[in-house]
């Protein structure tokens, strides 16, 4: 049994793998390009809600009660499903979670199943699972289908192709839907995705979903689309898997109306995304006729138990703080290591992983603040990235020149005398780097910091020392 | 099995403490001070609908309560299309003489291989475009409006509501039976995030407002 959050454990140092990206001029290109058009979309549709900050101010206490009482809401969640034919499972981990997906896929001896997109089901690694098992997993989604069929990993939380353009898109479809010849404009490839799917979601007797939302009250479970897969999905198969995160549960149905509001201007910069979808465990002579919800912890009870980063669970994945985010928008979404990106990854996987791996996330932010404000139920992001560094210093795993920095700094700024004969051998030994007022180049490991920046140099006069010389002249 | 979902209740309750008593009282005291209910008049509202389901691509066909049937021919020659699946319980007056309606009950494949989908709604949200199609027998089972490539709605005048909670509100009375909300054909904005109308469910929408 094991808590993973895909191959995060095993990622390079954010700094190491950005430092790649951010050369990738291809890449750095698309995802500005992406990120500025989803940021103006969303700015124009969130201007247009006067009671924009009272939504979110809902969206966030419901998020904050709802996991104050999370036992008790999974529990009617849990009730209201079965009474409704639904069948709930519970899974620990990754590997419980497969293992119990597998399992039920087996059991209808299905060699394919067909998946709407889920983050959660990439967390949990589902389809390497699904593959060990000789079942061959279509993604459905269409970014997803071009990550799956690009053999490639996903890039952002919504749109998880976003580092790709429409001529790589091309040639990917080009090879691997065995096409004659392709088109490059948009409206092109989505039909050649629509044309390569369309049977598989006919035929194919067992689908795979996420959640957007589980409802307590009634058990019904909402997923929130776009194209129509997500549609396909839970309402043609004759079985249909949820794989649902515990944290998706709200309490009412009604609830539904600031996340309905909230989560698609947020996302995609819509009013209302084109599709959503309700259901209630199984529904007499239309759609599946089993049904199964399977709820994964997967570390989010540890992350639970932190106060002061709990609201990291408030997630609605709306990807807007990605978007938002100026590192992200430089390196994109690979860098993170991690299925989840961004300002939301760089404080969810650690978390998730027990801050046993990916301790370099929570310093992949300049705490600009920017994913706070833009966040539709109000994660203190930048609040939470500063505590999680707290904990990778207590854990001991900052790195070794840090440290010895940090101890320097906290013994020279513990006394006045300290600091006054430190800025005294700072202005001597600075000498030979100064030019024009600035430090360009710092010598040894030091340059990690002048390589992309100046350092304006020490004046030749404190400001201590200009208040001492002033009384000294009267001037009190 | 069940060892797991003690486990994870418990570490829930380590955690958080557990749910108390009080429960009930903070959830009725959450802050809800946005807007529930909306302020326009009748034809502001549905003006506000067409406008949103314009601007998602869909056109829209004006009909008063006896030229549904009349609308529905005028849909079918401006699409070029020779008749539709119907739900079990939609009104026979909607349906115009010279066109072939098919009940469901057809299979995946017949569905697929039919011209598209003439539906009514349970209601319509002005401020985001969305039709609420509640899975009934007068709006089919799933696969019907979603598999064709072509779904004509009718939608009354007195089933637009203004904003999201009103609408949320009224479907929570439907919870038990599955429940789509559309707003404009399927679309997509996975490429270069440039919106694309019609991916896989039907990529032309024609709406009929009955006013």
């Amino acid at each position: 049994m094991s808590t993973f959050v895909g191959d995060a454990a095993k990622a390079p140092k954010f700094q190491t793998a950005a430092k790649k990206l951010v050369a990738d001029t291809q890449v750095r290109h698309n995802v500005k390009r992406a990120t500025d058009l989803i940021r103006k979309k969303r700015a124009k549709v969130v201007g247009e809600m006067a009671d924009w900050e009272e939504l979110r101010e809902a969206g966030h206490h419901i998020k904050e009660h709802t996991l104050r009482h999370l036992d008790f809401y999974l529990e009617q969640f849990e009730t209201n499903c079965t009474a409704a034919g639904g069948t709930v499972h519970w899974a620990r981990d990754a590997d419980e979670a497969n293992g119990i997906i597998v399992g039920l896929v087996k059991a209808q001896q299905a060699k394919e199943v067909i998946k709407v997109k889920t983050m959660t089901s990439d967390e949990i690694k589902l389809n390497v699972a699904l593959e060990a098992a000789g079942i061959t997993p279509y993604e459905t989604d269409l970014a997803d289908l071009i990550v799956q069929l690009g053999e490639d990993k996903p890039s952002h939380i919504v749109v998880p192709a976003l580092h790709r353009n429409r001529m790589e898109i091309r040639r990917i479809f080009l090879d691997k839907m065995n096409l004659g010849e392709l088109g490059d404009q948009p409206e092109d490839l989505a039909a050649a995705a629509r044309g390569y799917l369309r049977e598989k979601f006919l035929r194919v007797p067992v689908a795979i979903s996420g959640a957007n939302f589980a409802i307590a009250e009634t058990g019904s479970v909402c997923v929130v689309e776009s194209e129509g897969n997500g549609r396909m999905c839970v309402s043609l198969p004759k079985v249909l898997i949820s794989l649902v995160g515990i944290e998706k549960v709200i309490p009412t149905f009604q609830d539904l109306e600031i996340f309905l509001q909230t989560l698609p201007r947020s996302a995609t910069g819509e009013r209302m995304n084109p599709y959503n979808s309700i259901w209630t465990g199984v529904t007499l002579e239309d759609g599946p006729q089993e049904f199964h919800v399977v709820l994964l912890d997967n570390g989010r009870t540890k992350v639970l138990a932190d106060r002061e980063a709990r609201e990291t669970l408030d997630c609605i994945r709306c990807g807007a703080c990605l978007n938002a985010c100026p590192v992200y928008r430089q390196t994109g979404g690979h860098a993170y290591g991690s299925v989840y990106g961004g300002p939301i990854g760089a404080i969810l996987t650690p978390q998730l992983q027990s801050m046993e791996h990916s301790q370099t996330l929570p310093y992949a932010s300049s705490l600009c603040g920017a994913c706070y404000e833009v966040c539709p139920v109000k994660i203190n992001i930048p609040e939470i990235l500063v505590h999680l560094r707290n904990k990778v210093v207590e854990q001991g795993d900052a790195p070794w020149e840090e440290k010895i920095a940090m101890k320097a700094a906290a013994y020279v700024l513990d006394s006045p005398e300290r600091l006054e004969r430190a800025r005294n051998l700072g202005r001597i030994a600075q000498k030979p780097f100064v030019k024009n007022g600035v430090i360009s180049h710092l010598p040894g490991g030091l340059d990690a910091w002048t390589a992309v920046r100046d350092l304006p140099a020490m004046p030749s006069e404190s400001f201590r020392e200009w208040w001492v010389k002033r009384e000294r002249e009267g001037h009190v | 099995m069940n060892s797991a979902r003690q486990e994870i209740l418990e570490r829930i309750r380590d955690a958080t403490g557990g749910s108390t008593p009080s429960r009930e009282a903070e959830y009725a005291a959450l802050p809800r001070n946005y807007v529930c209910v909306g302020s326009l008049e009748t034809n502001e509202k549905l003006e506000l609908l067409v406008d949103r389901l314009e601007d998602y691509g869909a056109t829209i066909f004006y009909a008063k309560e006896s030229e549904v049937s009349a609308r529905v021919a005028e849909a079918l020659r401006a699409r070029n299309k020779s008749g539709l699946l119907i739900p079990r319980d939609l009104p026979r007056a909607w349906l115009p003489d010279g066109f072939s309606f098919f009940r469901e009950g057809a299979t995946y494949q017949e569905v697929n291989a039919s011209e598209g989908v003439l539906t009514d709604c349970a209601l319509a949200i002005a401020m985001t475009g969305s039709i609420v199609l509640r899975h009934s027998a007068g709006e089919a089972r799933r696969a019907l409006s979603l598999i064709p490539d072509y779904h004509l709605c009718v939608v009354f005048a007195g089933q637009v509501v203004e904003t999201v909670p009103e609408g949320v509100r009224q479907m929570r009375a439907f919870a038990d039976i599955p429940i789509t909300t559309i707003a404009g054909p399927s679309a997509t904005a996975d490429i270069e995030m440039i919106r694309v109308k019609g991916v896989h469910g039907p990529r032309t929408l024609d709406v009929i407002l009955v006013t």
